[in-house]
C-alpha cells in the first residue's frame, strides 16, 4: 500500500521525524506508525473537527476587506513537534540561565551600570536603545523581577544545535495557542496522548499567577491581580481574556482602572477597589499619557506615579524592552559571562553589529547572503531576507544601514528545522522555530515545550502569525 | 464586580431576549397570514404594527419602499442598518460576551457563539428561504438554551444576577410591545370587536408571547380581551408576564444590593418597587377603560427609568474621567 509518507522529502536541513530519508527518529516512531494507519479522509475529519472547535471556542482573528470582518481561526497543524526528555532538560537549563542574566543585567542597568563602567557592553549601545527608560534610574522593582515572562524564540540549524533567535522581552504573546493547541490534540487524538508519555502544560496560568502574587508591592501576601488589555479590537484580546479566565482574575481596560492618590483602583459595581499588580499586555509607550505617548487612549493616566511609588507593581516592568533591542541581544553570552561566570548553554545566532565598523563592511558587501533585521521592531516586520529579496529591498536596507548603523544587526540565514506538516492534502517538511514561555517569579519556571510555530509557505522562513505562520502542538515526552 | 462587566452582562441578556422577541413575532404573523388571503397591499396592515413598535422606523423607510412580508422579514431579521435586528441583537449579544469571557462560562459562550455563526451562515439564509418557521424556531430555541446553559453553568453571583435583570426587563418591555400590537392592527372593514378575526388576532398576541396554551388551561378555552390582557400583564406566575417579569426584576435588584426586598436603598429599586406596587394592584378592567394603549407606555417608560437608574447605580464610574 502506498503510504502517504512515500514522497517526504528531508532535504537539506535538519528534520525533526527524519535523521534520513526513510529513517524515524525513535522518538517519532510511534507517532509515524499512527499517521501510517490512518485512513483516507480520517487526517482531513481530524483537521475539521479541530478548526470548528477553534471557530466556535471564538480562538480567531479578524480580517477586514470593506466593511465587512472575517473570522479566521490561526492554522494548525494537526502533526506534533516531540522534544525528547534529555533534549528538553538541555534547553530549560539554558532558559534558565539566560533570564537569569536578563534579570540581573535589567538590574544592572538601571542601578550602578557595572557592565557598561567595566566595558562589557558599550554604554552607548543601552543609551541609544529606543526602550531603554532612563527615566527609571535608580528605581527598583518589587523581589528585583524585571521579566516576569518571556518568550525565548529558539530555532535549530542544520546541525539541529538548538539556538536562540531572539528574546521577547515586553509582552510575549502566543501562549494560548499553545494551551488550546493541546485542547485540540487531546481532542482529536485522544489515544495517542496515552501510548506517549507527554509532560502536561495546564499549571501555565497557574504558575503565572503565583509569580504575579510574589511580586506582589511590599509583600502583600493577598494582592489583587488583574489582567490589563488594550480591549476587544486588539488581536490578542482573545488570549488576553483566556489568561485572565483560567486564572480567575478579572481583565480589566485601562478605562476600567483609576488613579487616586498614587494608588490605582478598579471601578466595580461596589465602588472603587485597589490593584495591587497589574499583568499589563500594554507597551511602555501606551501605558500612560501622562508621562510616555501623550496620544494614548489605552492606557491609565497617573499608573506610572503610583508605579514609582511602589504602590501597583506591573509586570513586565518598565523598560524591559532594552532586552527585546537585537543589538543587546548581541551581547547576552556576554551578559552570562559577567554575572554567572559560565558558559551560555544556549548560543546565539551569529550575529553582525552594522555599528561597529568591520561588522558593517561585512555586510554592506554580503546583503545578499545575509538577513538583516531593525534591531527594535518585531513580528516578523522590518526584516530583509538577502537571497529572497529583490534588488531594490537590498539598496533601501543598505541605505537605512548607512544612514542609521546602530538601528540593525545581521546574521547568517539559518535554515530553520523542518517538521513533517500537512499542506494541501500532502505530507511535507516546514521550516518551525520554537517560542518557549519563561515565568520568572520566586523561581524560574517553564512549561515543558513552548509554541512551535510552523512557516506555512513552501520555502518559507518567517513563521509570525502576522506573515502567515501557523502552529502545531509541542510534546515534551517525560523520561520513560 | 467591575462596573463595565455589570454593564456588559445586563446588555448582553437584554439583546438576546429582544432576538428571541423578534423572532417569535415575526414568525407567527407569518404563520396568521397563512390563515388569510392575501389582500392587494400585500397586507401591509399586518406587517406595519411590527415596524409600529420598533423604535426605528426612519431607517426602515429609507432602506425599503414597502411595507410587506419580505420588506418587514428581512429588515427584523438581517438587516445590520436596523440595530434591533434579530441578527444585530445577536451580534450585539457576542460583542458583550466577548468582553466578559472570563466572568461567563464558556459553555455560555460558545452557545452564542455558534448561534451568531449559523445566523451568518450560508445555511441561515438557505433555512429562512425554505423553512423560515424551523429558521425561527432556531433562534427561539438558541435563546432557551442559553438561558439554560446560564442557570445550569454560571454562579448564581452579581453576574448572573445582572443577567437576569436585564433579562427580565427586557421581557417585561417586550410583553407590553406585542400587546400594544393589537393596538396598531386595525381589523378589516365590516368586522367587529369580539369577532372571529378579532380573536384569531389576540390568539396570535398569545402566540407570540409563547403564551396560547398556557392562557387556555386557566381560561377553560375562553378568548376574550379582558382574559388576554390579564394573563399578559397581571398574571402572578406565567414567566413572560409584565408583572412576573418585573417582580422577578425587582427581586433580582435587591439581591444585587443585598438591600431588604420590603424596602429600597437605591433609586433602581425604588422605581421597580413602585412599578411593581402599581402592577400587583391593578386591574384590568381599569386598564382597558383607561386606554390599553397608554397604559402599557407607562410600563414602557417606567422599565427605561429603571434600566437609567441601574446604570447610575452601579456604573456611574464607567463615565468619570479619571484626573491624572
Amino acid at each position: 500500500m502506498e503510504d502517504r509518507f512515500d514522497h517526504y522529502e528531508v532535504g537539506d536541513f535538519f528534520d525533526e521525524m527524519f535523521e534520513s530519508p526513510g529513517k524515524v527518529r525513535p522518538h517519532y516512531q510511534m507517532l509515524l506508525q499512527r499517521l501510517q494507519e490512518m485512513e483516507e479522509g480520517e487526517f482531513d475529519r481530524k483537521r475539521q473537527l479541530a478548526e470548528t472547535s477553534y471557530l466556535s471556542q471564538g480562538i480567531t482573528f479578524t480580517v477586514y476587506s470593506g466593511d465587512e470582518g472575517t473570522e479566521r481561526i490561526f492554522p494548525f497543524d494537526l502533526i506534533p513537534r516531540i522534544i525528547p526528555a534529555a533534549e528538553w532538560e538541555h534547553v530549560e537549563r539554558g532558559l534558565v540561565q539566560r533570564l537569569t542574566a536578563l534579570n540581573l543585567f535589567l538590574h544592572d542597568v538601571y542601578h550602578e551600570q557595572r557592565i557598561l563602567k567595566e566595558k562589557v557592553i558599550p554604554a552607548e549601545i543601552v543609551e541609544t536603545s529606543a526602550h531603554f527608560r532612563r527615566e527609571f534610574m535608580g528605581f527598583s522593582v518589587p523581589k528585583d523581577v524585571y521579566i516576569h515572562v518571556c518568550g525565548t524564540d529558539l530555532i535549530r540549524g542544520r546541525d539541529g544545535t538548538y539556538l536562540v533567535l531572539e528574546d521577547n522581552a515586553r509582552c510575549p504573546s502566543g501562549v494560548s495557542y499553545l494551551l488550546e493547541n493541546r485542547q485540540a490534540m487531546k481532542r482529536v487524538f485522544p489515544k495517542l496522548f496515552n501510548r506517549h508519555n507527554v509532560r502536561p502544560v495546564d499549571r501555565y496560568p497557574q504558575e503565572l499567577l503565583n509569580s504575579l502574587r510574589y511580586v506582589a508591592p511590599r509583600g502583600n501576601p493577598d494582592p489583587t491581580v488583574v489582567v490589563l488589555s488594550p480591549g476587544i479590537y486588539n488581536s490578542a484580546y482573545f488570549e488576553h481574556s483566556f489568561l485572565a479566565r483560567s486564572m480567575g482574575i478579572e481583565i480589566v481596560t485601562g478605562n476600567d482602572l483609576v488613579v487616586k492618590d498614587s494608588f490605582v483602583y478598579m471601578k466595580t459595581t461596589r465602588g472603587l477597589k485597589r490593584v495591587d499588580v497589574i499583568y499589563r499586555r500594554i507597551d511602555d509607550d501606551f501605558i500612560d499619557p501622562t508621562v510616555f505617548r501623550k496620544d494614548s487612549v489605552l492606557g491609565v493616566p497617573g499608573i506610572v506615579d503610583a508605579y514609582r511609588k511602589g504602590n501597583v507593581n506591573l509586570a513586565n516592568a518598565i523598560g524591559t524592552g532594552v532586552c527585546d533591542d537585537k543589538v543587546t541581544y548581541y551581547y547576552v553570552p556576554q551578559m552570562i559571562k559577567f554575572y554567572l561566570g559560565e558558559d551560555p548553554i544556549l548560543p546565539n545566532v551569529e550575529t553582525y553589529l552594522t555599528a561597529v565598523e568591520s561588522d558593517r563592511k561585512f555586510v554592506l558587501e554580503n546583503l545578499g547572503n545575509l538577513v538583516v533585521k531593525a534591531a527594535n521592531e518585531s513580528g516578523g516586520y522590518g526584516m530583509l531576507i538577502g537571497p529572497h529579496a529583490k534588488k531594490g529591498e537590498i539598496e533601501k536596507f543598505r541605505a537605512a544601514i548607512l544612514d542609521n548603523p546602530r538601528g540593525y544587526i545581521a546574521q547568517p540565514v539559518i535554515s530553520l528545522s523542518r517538521s513533517p506538516s500537512m499542506c494541501d492534502g500532502l505530507i511535507e517538511g516546514r521550516h518551525i522555530d520554537l517560542r518557549p514561555y519563561v515565568i520568572c517569579g520566586e523561581k524560574i519556571s517553564i512549561v515543558p515545550g513552548g509554541l512551535t510555530r510552523v512557516a506555512m509557505r513552501k520555502g518559507s522562513l518567517v513563521v509570525n502569525s502576522s506573515q502567515g505562520g501557523g502552529s502545531k502542538d509541542t510534546w515534551v515526552l517525560d523520561e520513560e | 464586580m467591575l462596573s463595565r462587566v455589570a454593564d456588559s452582562c445586563f446588555w448582553l441578556s437584554r439583546y438576546i431576549e429582544r432576538a428571541e422577541t423578534n423572532a417569535r413575532l415575526l414568525d407567527v404573523n407569518r404563520q396568521l397570514l397563512l390563515d388569510f388571503e392575501q389582500d392587494s397591499d400585500g397586507n401591509r396592515n399586518y406587517w406595519l404594527p411590527i415596524l409600529a413598535t420598533l423604535q426605528d422606523q426612519e431607517t426602515f423607510n429609507s432602506l425599503y419602499d414597502k411595507v410587506d412580508a419580505d420588506s418587514v422579514l428581512e429588515y427584523v431579521t438581517f438587516e445590520k442598518k436596523n440595530t434591533n435586528s434579530i441578527l444585530s441583537c445577536i451580534s450585539a449579544a457576542r460583542e458583550n460576551a466577548r468582553t466578559i469571557r472570563e466572568q461567563i462560562s464558556s459553555e455560555m459562550w460558545e452557545q452564542l457563539n455558534k448561534l451568531y455563526l449559523y445566523l451568518k451562515s450560508p445555511a441561515a439564509r438557505a433555512d429562512y428561504q425554505q423553512t423560515p418557521s424551523d429558521f425561527y424556531y432556531r433562534i427561539m430555541e438558541g435563546s432557551h438554551l442559553f438561558a439554560g446553559i446560564t442557570d445550569a453553568t454560571m454562579t448564581h453571583g452579581e453576574g448572573w444576577m445582572f443577567l437576569q435583570a436585564g433579562k427580565y426587563l427586557e421581557r417585561a418591555d417586550s410583553t407590553s410591545r406585542v400587546l400594544d400590537i393589537k393596538y396598531h392592527l386595525l381589523l378589516p372593514r365590516g368586522e367587529i370587536v369580539g369577532g372571529t378575526v378579532d380573536i384569531t388576532q389576540w390568539i396570535a398576541v398569545l402566540r407570540s408571547c409563547s403564551a396560547r396554551e398556557a392562557y387556555l388551561k386557566i381560561y377553560e378555552g375562553q378568548v376574550t380581551v379582558p382574559g388576554v390582557v390579564e394573563f399578559l400583564i397581571l398574571h402572578p406566575s406565567f414567566p413572560r408576564s409584565i408583572r412576573f417579569s418585573v417582580d422577578h426584576l425587582d427581586r433580582m435588584l435587591h439581591r444585587i444590593s443585598g438591600g431588604s426586598p420590603l424596602s429600597f436603598t437605591n433609586e433602581a429599586e425604588r422605581m421597580s418597587g413602585l412599578l411593581r406596587s402599581t402592577i400587583d394592584y391593578a386591574k384590568v378592567e381599569t386598564i382597558i377603560e383607561n386606554g390599553l394603549h397608554q397604559y402599557l407606555d407607562g410600563i414602557q417608560l417606567g422599565l427605561s427609568d429603571i434600566a437609567g437608574a441601574l446604570a447610575k447605580t452601579y456604573c456611574e464610574w464607567l463615565e468619570e474621567t479619571p484626573a491624572a
